[in-house]
């Protein structure tokens, strides 16, 4: 089996893992946990898509020569991180609130209160 | 100057509200009253350079904006500047960018009476304007990892203003709410692009919709884009973040957020018509003579979601007591009509009949014509909600009554919104109501007949409110109730000024808005063209 097919397999994984832990998990940081998942496995999947084998890093002026890995995957990566990391830090302050709240983090309780 | 404008507009229309956010905090320092003045000359600035850039469109056609400098040098490529992000604006994207630039600018005015009494003003107005940056910059790009990051914008900024009121536990939860879901939409639609670049090695649309073959990832990623942007549209399953958000946040944050709303159906539209649009007559299945187009297969299924928006919509909003979560239902089942015209006209693609072809063509116009006449009747009705919450802290329906005596305006206002939602004539909703009618009943009657059927019981269930919240006796503790501010009355009679000018000339905003809108959506080559064909 090729060793570049790996890292598609992981980002199906950490996406179904992800998928798997917003549907069905009922704990809100678990919720938070499985969107980050996803969100890696989106990242992983960028990545791979630009990497050749035997490359090396693009930086065009100290490039030893042969091939260099594409550099606006890497680009696009970097900005969805950061994307990543402010939407982590509201979701985390919205169930900081919601703890204040309702006292749980539990769905299932959250809705019961609500009508 | 105004040169200078024209040609910048694109850019200056996505960059003015962005500086407005950030100065915010700042004026904000001087004095309430400034900075509200000056929050409302940068949407009213905005707005004016959206008027430029429609009038820009309509007598130069497609105008593309490239940043970052001009060709770039390198290797042979097929379009060399379109490896940069550019900006590419056709009668589609001018069209919604008017809704985008109405909406806000009547927030903003309500605004001023409306969230007088709140903390956190300078923040409040901040997360406003980056929203309509954001959405703006949505509905303007021809750089699909550009709307990835717009969208991103647009979600953060509304969930911050859904949750607003923290010290209220339902908008915290559907600020949550709102937040996990569109999370997982965009990044939903980040795998997709990431599916094209892998193919393509390009991220502008016209580029990938010029070489798209429709193969095995295409199709996953026509899936995926699909799903994350109508669940970004609340198309019905994915509609139940809309109750919550709409229904928990302030009033002058929700007619935003429908603008945003229709942001991702645009996002949906352009995926569909544009960079799938040379595959919509592939042909995928064969049975003896008859050939199944893509076209028709996706229209079949996005007019059975329609038909499900539009029954979901209809029934909770009859069973709904709060006000303002029975508007939100309302917008459900009108996004289900404007879903409803483009999956008939998509239905109609590959006919070879000219009266099925021309109906079609009249049923997209009616989809088109109705984001605008939707964005503005469900803007009101929220507008009226939200005075009827300022000046009596209640939405539920059981508790509120006899308003008409003392709120004059705001119960004209309301019954204005109430004849439009529900497509009475003379106002708008009744124009491009009549037009999606008249077509589908063509295409199909039953479809027709579940439209009318539909749009009659949300008359009823307006009906039901104007008599509990405006008529009947004055409930005693409602017995002081003041009408509203002055801002607040000018922010809901601009949008109710438009609703009666559109459902008095219909024909002037077809002929000069929904018609360019309509053939630019059509015309994918045309779109493409414009970036292949050099600047």
């Amino acid at each position: 089996m090729n060793v570049f097919f790996v890292p598609y397999l992981a980002v199906a994984a950490l996406i179904i893992i992800g998928l798997y832990a917003v549907i069905l998990k009922r704990n809100l940081i678990k919720i938070v946990i499985g969107i980050t998942l996803i969100e890696s496995g989106v990242n992983l999947f960028l990545i791979t898509l630009g990497f050749r084998e035997n490359s090396t890093a693009p930086i065009y002026t100290s490039s030893p020569g042969g091939i260099m890995s594409l550099p606006v995957p890497q680009a696009l990566t970097l900005t969805s991180i950061v994307i990543g990391v402010a939407v982590l830090a509201l979701m985390l302050t919205l169930v900081i609130h919601i703890y204040r709240h309702y006292g749980t983090l539990d769905v299932r309780k959250i809705k019961e209160v609500e009508e | 100057m105004m040169d200078f404008l024209t040609t910048h507009s694109p850019a200056l229309i996505v960059a003015i509200p962005l500086l407005g956010a950030f100065l915010t905090p700042l004026i904000g320092k001087i004095n309430d009253k400034v900075r509200n003045i000056v929050v409302i000359l940068f949407v009213a600035f905005t707005t004016f350079l959206i008027a430029l850039l429609i009038n820009e469109v309509a007598t130069n056609g497609i105008v593309t904006y490239v940043f970052g400098g001009g060709v770039a040098n390198i290797g042979t490529l097929e379009a060399p500047y379109a490896i940069r992000i550019l900006f590419e604006i056709d009668g589609m994207n001018a069209f919604m960018a008017l809704i985008a630039g109405i909406l806000p600018l009547a927030a903003v005015i309500y605004s001023w009476g409306f969230m007088k009494e709140e903390t956190g003003q300078d923040k409040y107005y901040t997360l406003i304007l980056l929203m309509t940056a954001g959405m703006l910059g949505m509905i303007l790009t021809g750089d699909l990892f550009n709307f990835f990051v717009f969208l991103e914008i647009t979600s953060i900024a509304s969930c911050a203003l859904i949750a607003f009121r923290t010290d209220n536990k339902y908008s915290v939860q559907a600020g949550f709410k709102y937040i996990v879901i569109s999370a997982i939409g965009a990044l939903f639609v980040l795998f997709a692009i990431a599916i094209f670049y892998g193919q393509y090695d390009a991220l502008n649309m016209a580029i990938i919709a010029n070489n798209i073959t429709y193969g095995f990832l295409d199709k996953v990623a026509l899936v995926i884009l699909i799903a994350a942007l109508a669940m970004k549209a609340g198309l019905a399953p994915m509609h139940m973040w809309i109750p919550d958000a709409y229904g928990r946040s302030p009033a002058s944050v929700t007619i935003v957020l429908v603008g945003a709303t229709l942001a991702g159906l645009y996002g949906g539209l352009r995926v569909i018509f544009t960079i799938y649009g040379q595959q919509l007559s592939t042909v995928l299945h064969k049975i003896e003579e008859i050939e199944i187009h893509l076209s028709q297969i996706l229209g079949a299924f996005i007019l059975a979601l329609a038909v499900l928006s539009i029954f979901i919509g209809v029934f909770m909003a009859l069973k709904r007591s709060d006000f303002k979560k029975m508007i939100a239902y309302a917008a459900v089942a009108e996004i289900g009509y404007m879903f409803l015209a483009i999956g008939a006209y998509l239905i109609t693609i590959s006919s070879e009949d000219p009266q099925m072809l021309a109906a079609g063509i009249q049923s997209l116009k009616g989809g088109i014509f109705h984001i605008l006449n939707d964005s503005l009747d469900v803007g009101l009705l929220l507008l009226v909600a939200g005075s009827v919450y300022f000046a009596t802290k209640q939405t539920s329906l059981n508790k509120l009554g006899g308003l008409a005596r003392n709120m004059k305006y705001t119960t004209i206002f309301f019954v204005i919104g109430l004849l439009a939602v529900s497509g009475m004539p003379p106002m708008n909703g009744f124009a491009s109501k009549l037009m999606i009618y008249q077509s589908t009943f063509q295409i199909n009657p039953i479809i027709s007949i579940i439209a009318i059927l539909c749009s009659i019981m949300l008359l009823a269930a307006f009906v039901k409110v104007f008599q509990s919240i405006f008529l009947g006796p004055v409930i005693p503790s409602l017995k002081n109730v003041k009408e509203v501010p002055k801002s607040m009355l000018i922010g809901m009679g601009i949008i109710a000024c438009i609703i009666i000018f559109i459902g008095l000339f219909p024909n002037i905003v077809i002929e000069n808005l929904v018609t360019p809108a309509t053939n630019a959506l059509q015309d994918t080559t045309g779109y493409i063209s414009a970036i292949t064909g050099g600047v």
